[in-house]
């Protein structure tokens, strides 16, 4: 289990590592109102739009930052894996493509695994890098969900898993397919073993990865604006031949159709996490559970007691 | 269908075409049975027959892609109705629809009783439409989760036949849950505790094809292919230009040879010299025989170890670290 000769990343090092290369005065335009935003204050707000509230991809390694507690965590090494099991090759060459990510981002792949607390509890988190081919799963993600679920076990913590990605990364062919069962079995080994799964659908969650462990979370939350679906917007309107609603596979949509438990802004999400996770796992805390009164748990005594509930 | 004449050539059997159209006026001057003819006709079939051999192969992945998807293959409902006996159809995902781009049921395959799932493509317009040409909605993962569990209180092996292009992309199959449904799918696959065999008998179309394709033994006809993505669509990304497909096709390693190669699938059956298009009775019966074969293998086995062996079998899957 070479994963679990994990490393301490010092706090400091999320505080000064992640240098960014935009010059100090840029500034961006909000996508949604088109605002002016100074970087530094966008980047200050956690990438939300502090004119509309628009929600930006908040890169990676903030997310760790953010969400656990005091922004201290752990993040695990991931097992290495065949680079290229396909010897793929489109207009460029899988591994060039790889290497190019590997340095635009300085890591392997596009998750990244850590463990710490989140409001109080244990937790782990595999977050997805969208700036890597696309947030793309292939062999490396699948080890990332595999590693990370059970580590979750060992630890008894919670997972958390946040996705932003285009789905399976087609230069792994099969492989990439079969990575939507096998963190699938992941996260059920999590499930079994009695542990909160909770899954935070960032913007894009789509394809063969939430056509698996994205949607099987025991709890579903969501950041505003995402797209969250199965087939891409441009391949359903190219099959239908019609314009899609408004809204469409937009977080809020998922929620008005019944797909996932809340849609959550940025700022409120270790919060909101923390307390689904207290919520879930008061038992393995040791909280003792307050017994029913005699007065409120009478009304059956007398029911004959065939064990049929009345109906309501 | 299995007996459907083979109307569409293939652009890669023109020469098949050719000598065929030959035979055929052959036949229709020999009235009378004169021998010479019968004769040529004997030599020229025998012609078809090599080079039908010799095309088939060395079928390019391209090649392959056009023979799973030919008109005159044999699909689901052929394989049932010879296969299966006492074939009970069961409809409906008891939510919101019945979808038949999936269609299932109770029956018995030699004697053993069995709950059937496939992707039905259609062979005509009319059924075409009617089976959506085997793309299913929520509604069919959903079918096919409610069967598996029922086969799973019963005890009864679960048989899947995959021939699909893919999961339907739709705005209702979006709004109601495509993703999960197809996620869901896998999910109960993988908590089986009776045998799942699956049969890829035409095109493996990505998500919509694994939803009900996590087995056991995963078998794959000859000329079948299993793909993360369509070439046409790889292409379009990768490529940026669809007709570089048959560059997508050859990069995807699709082929059911090179999917036994990547440890994806379990067994190849064989196809008739030119494929099932052409000798749908014969691939259908081979194939009977492999599932056969690959239920009496797994039916002693404990439905515990049997769940076991299938997560620990897919957890591998592409795992060269052995964590
Ligand atoms: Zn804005």
């Amino acid at each position: 289990m070479n994963w679990l000769n994990n490393y301490v990343r010092p706090k400091i090092r999320s505080l000064v590592g992640a240098k960014s290369d935009v010059p100090e005065n840029l500034w961006l335009q909000c996508p949604s109102c088109e605002q002016m935003l100074f970087h530094r204050d966008l980047e200050a707000n956690l990438n939300v739009c502090s004119n509309c509230g628009h929600h930006m991809r908040l890169p990676a390694r903030r997310r760790l930052d953010t969400l656990f507690d005091d922004g201290a965590y752990t993040e695990i090494e991931l097992p290495d894996n065949v680079a290229d099991p396909l010897k793929f090759r489109d207009r460029k060459r899988y591994t060039d493509r790889l290497k190019d990510s590997r340095s635009s981002t300085g890591r392997q792949d596009a998750i990244i695994v850590a463990h710490g607390t989140v409001g109080g509890q244990k937790a782990v988190i595999a977050v997805f890098d969208f700036l890597f081919m696309g947030g793309s799963m292939g062999i490396a993600v699948g080890n990332g969900i595999v590693a990370g679920a059970q580590l979750a076990v060992l630890q008894e913590a919670a997972f958390i898993v946040i996705p932003s990605s285009g789905g399976a990364r087609m230069q792994e062919g099969i492989l990439s397919l079969m990575q939507m069962p096998r963190t699938t079995i992941a996260v059920q080994q999590v499930k079994e073993a009695g542990l909160p799964y909770i899954v935070l659908l960032a913007d894009p969650t789509t394809g063969g990865v939430s056509a698996s462990f994205a949607m099987l979370g025991d709890i579903a939350v969501a950041e505003p604006g995402a797209i969250i679906g199965f087939a891409g917007a441009r391949v359903i309107e190219e099959t239908i031949r019609e314009k899609l609603p408004e809204g469409f596979q937009r977080a809020e949509y998922l929620l008005e159709h019944g797909m996932i438990d809340m849609v959550v802004p940025r700022h409120d999400l270790p919060e909101s996490l923390g307390r689904v996770i207290g919520l879930l796992g008061q038992k393995s805390s040791g909280a003792e559970i307050i017994p029913v009164t005699a007065a409120t748990a009478a009304p059956d005594a007398d029911s004959g007691g065939d064990g049929a509930a009345p109906a309501d | 269908m299995a007996d459907t004449p083979v109307h569409a050539f293939l652009d890669f059997e023109k020469t098949i075409a050719e000598l065929e159209g030959k035979i055929e006026e052959l036949r229709h001057l020999n009235d009378g049975g004169d021998v010479s003819i019968v004769d040529e006709v004997e030599r020229l079939q025998t012609r078809v027959n090599r080079e039908l051999t010799q095309i088939y192969s060395n079928l390019t992945a391209w090649q392959k892609v056009q023979v799973a998807r030919h008109p005159a293959r044999p699909h689901c409902l052929d394989y049932v109705s010879a296969l299966v006996s006492d074939f009970t159809p069961l409809a409906g995902d008891r939510t919101y629809a019945e979808d038949h781009a999936i269609i299932g049921g109770l029956g018995r395959i030699n004697g053993q009783s069995v709950v059937v799932i496939g992707q039905e493509k259609g062979h005509d317009t009319e059924s075409r439409v009617k089976h959506n040409f085997g793309m299913a909605r929520p509604e069919g993962y959903r079918k096919a989760q409610r069967l598996m569990e029922l086969a799973d209180r019963f005890g009864l092996p679960v048989v899947t036949l995959v021939d699909t292009a893919g999961a339907y992309p739709g705005i209702g199959a979006e709004e109601r849950g495509q993703a999960e449904a197809i996620a869901r799918s896998i999910e109960v696959c993988l908590n089986l505790r009776v045998p799942i065999v699956s049969l890829v008998i035409g095109e493996g179309g990505s998500g919509g094809a694994i939803a009900i394709a996590v087995a056991d033994q995963v078998l794959m006809m000859e000329h079948a292919v299993y793909s993360v993505i369509s070439p046409e669509g790889c292409a379009s990304i990768l490529w940026r230009d669809g007709k570089f497909a048959t560059d997508a096709a050859n990069a995807l390693k699709l082929t059911a040879q090179d999917l036994l190669q990547l440890g994806v699938i379990d067994e190849i059956v064989s196809e008739p010299v030119g494929a099932a298009h052409r000798g749908g009775d014969r691939a259908i019966r081979a194939a009977g025989k492999a599932i056969a074969e690959a239920l009496s293998d797994l039916c002693g086995t404990d439905g515990a170890v049997l769940r076991q062996n299938r997560r620990k079998k897919f957890l591998k899957m592409g795992d060269t670290a052995g964590i």
